[in-house]
């Protein structure tokens, strides 16, 4: 059986419906939600505050710290133990590294930047939603930055190439399938995150990233207008 | 040929190209990129003759030189008090500062301002590496004995004190309350316990419809209505 369609009768290079909102955390210092069909990220963001432990401290520039967390009944299979694991912490890395360029982190020396991103539901996509999340709080805390982060998974699924995979795409069981997860600086158009699972040519990779930037870039104006619409009234 | 791509009071996020050519000069919260200006904050663009700058609108306080602030005192060492700002940084204050009494070699310091109190005092110095100098010496710089203490988003601080300190002077008024407004978010109030809720009330009021005009206006015939019940 080859794959024709998609489950969900989407277009090959079309995402699940997203919806973005900002400032949804009141106490944090910035805040966002980020949903992409079902998976949803909120991220919370806290700082420029004092760093400690002390030795973690660096005059020449802040420190970014991220925080990846799946909630228990998130998933659709079993129940996620709580707290850290291999999968949150290396998930937590990545995230860091993708938002790390976009940071003007100079500007708080000996300082942290705290971000929390929780996930009470999940379907495939969820460290993509993180990071678009995330970017979104780290503007809304009114932090320096050079762009926003734009995220999406991309992949094959048998010998089509398919945007934004949903769980019965990533666990297609009769031909082969490949994850690749993309983060995109729109405005600088560099690629600030790269992970690949699966078996996929280098033609088929070249081609998957064109659709992930393309795909990044929808996302980019969900993003915008939603913090714009934050202070709609104020214009 | 200069271009510039946005209207005036327009929300920016970070990355959005704001005008392009080399007559316009980048601003706070702008940089430039070749031919291109780039907004690096979330904020309200403005152009400002040739110069195109960018309001904050969201985030914590960064501490600036001048600015008055109210501080709490966290450390007290051998030459001066390490003070709490509200920021990522804490602020030094030293002796000769402090005040311009005679203060004895070996003196305890906490008799002057102790572990806990707060005080109002202004930003002389920060360094690149954001040490922050605070000093005493000034008008309106006091230890602050009595009242409350409440935060305010620090980016809405120049809409409480108003145009010259109008609107802060106004709540004073009407409240009949002693008010201290420190540019990091933070707002000293002293008042009889009713008049004080009525401050803070204000306040609030002030903080979340600070992007709307005329404020000053509704905020007067608030303050009327409530005071006359």
């Amino acid at each position: 059986m080859t794959y024709k369609e998609r489950i969900d009768g989407r277009k090959f290079d079309e995402t699940r419906p997203i919806e973005a909102k900002v400032g949804v955390i009141k106490r944090a210092d910035g805040s966002a939600m980020f949903k992409i069909g079902n998976t949803w990220a909120y991220a919370a963001v806290y700082g420029p505050r004092n760093l400690h432990p002390k030795f973690l401290q660096n005059p020449e520039k802040g420190l970014l710290r991220c925080s990846y967390n799946m909630m228990p009944f998130s998933s659709t299979g079993d129940r996620v133990r709580p707290g850290g694991s291999r999968r949150s912490k290396e998930i937590s890395l990545v995230t860091q590294k993708s938002l790390n360029p976009v940071l003007n982190l100079e500007e708080y020396p000996n300082s942290v930047v705290d971000v929390f991103i929780e996930l009470p539901q999940t379907e495939a996509g969820s460290r993509c939603a993180g990071i678009c999340a995330a970017s979104m709080a780290l503007a809304d805390a009114g932090l320096d930055m050079k762009d926003l982060v734009c995220a999406v998974s991309v992949g094959r699924v048998d010998d089509k190439l398919l945007v934004d995979l949903d769980y019965s795409e990533e666990s297609y069981e009769d031909g082969p399938v490949a994850d690749v997860p993309i983060a995109f600086m729109p405005n600088i158009n560099k690629i600030s995150l790269l992970q690949m699972d699966g078996e996929v040519k280098k033609e088929e990779l070249m081609k998957l990233i064109e659709m992930g930037k393309k795909a990044c870039m929808k996302i980019y104006e969900i993003q915008k207008k939603a913090l714009k619409d934050k202070y709609k009234v104020e214009v | 040929m200069t271009k510039i791509q946005i209207k005036d009071k327009e929300i920016s996020v970070p990355g959005e190209t704001l005008a392009i050519g080399m007559d316009v000069l980048p601003g706070r919260g702008t940089y430039r990129d070749g031919e291109k200006i780039v907004a690096n904050r979330l904020g309200l663009a403005m152009v400002d003759g040739r110069t195109i700058k960018l309001i904050q609108l969201s985030g914590r306080y960064a501490p600036k030189t001048g600015d008055t602030i109210i501080c709490k005192v966290i450390d007290v060492g051998f030459n001066g008090w390490r003070l709490e700002t509200n920021s990522a940084y804490s602020a030094m204050m030293s002796m000769k500062d402090a005040t311009s009494q005679f203060i004895q070699r070996g003196a305890n310091l906490t008799q002057f301002y102790d572990l806990g109190d707060h005080v109002v005092c202004k930003i002389v110095n920060v360094t690149s590496q954001k040490l922050i100098d605070v000093t005493m010496k000034g008008p309106g710089l006091r230890k602050l004995r009595g009242g409350r203490i409440i935060e305010v988003d620090p980016n809405k601080v120049p809409r409480i004190i108003g145009k010259q300190g109008s609107m802060v002077m106004m709540i004073k008024d009407a409240t009949k309350s002693n008010i201290s407004v420190g540019q990091n978010g933070l707002i000293w109030i002293d008042a009889e316990p009713k008049n004080e809720l009525l401050a803070i009330n204000t306040i609030r009021k002030i903080e979340n419809e600070s992007h709307t005009a005329g404020l000053t206006d509704k905020i007067k015939g608030y303050l009327e209505k409530k005071v006359q019940k």
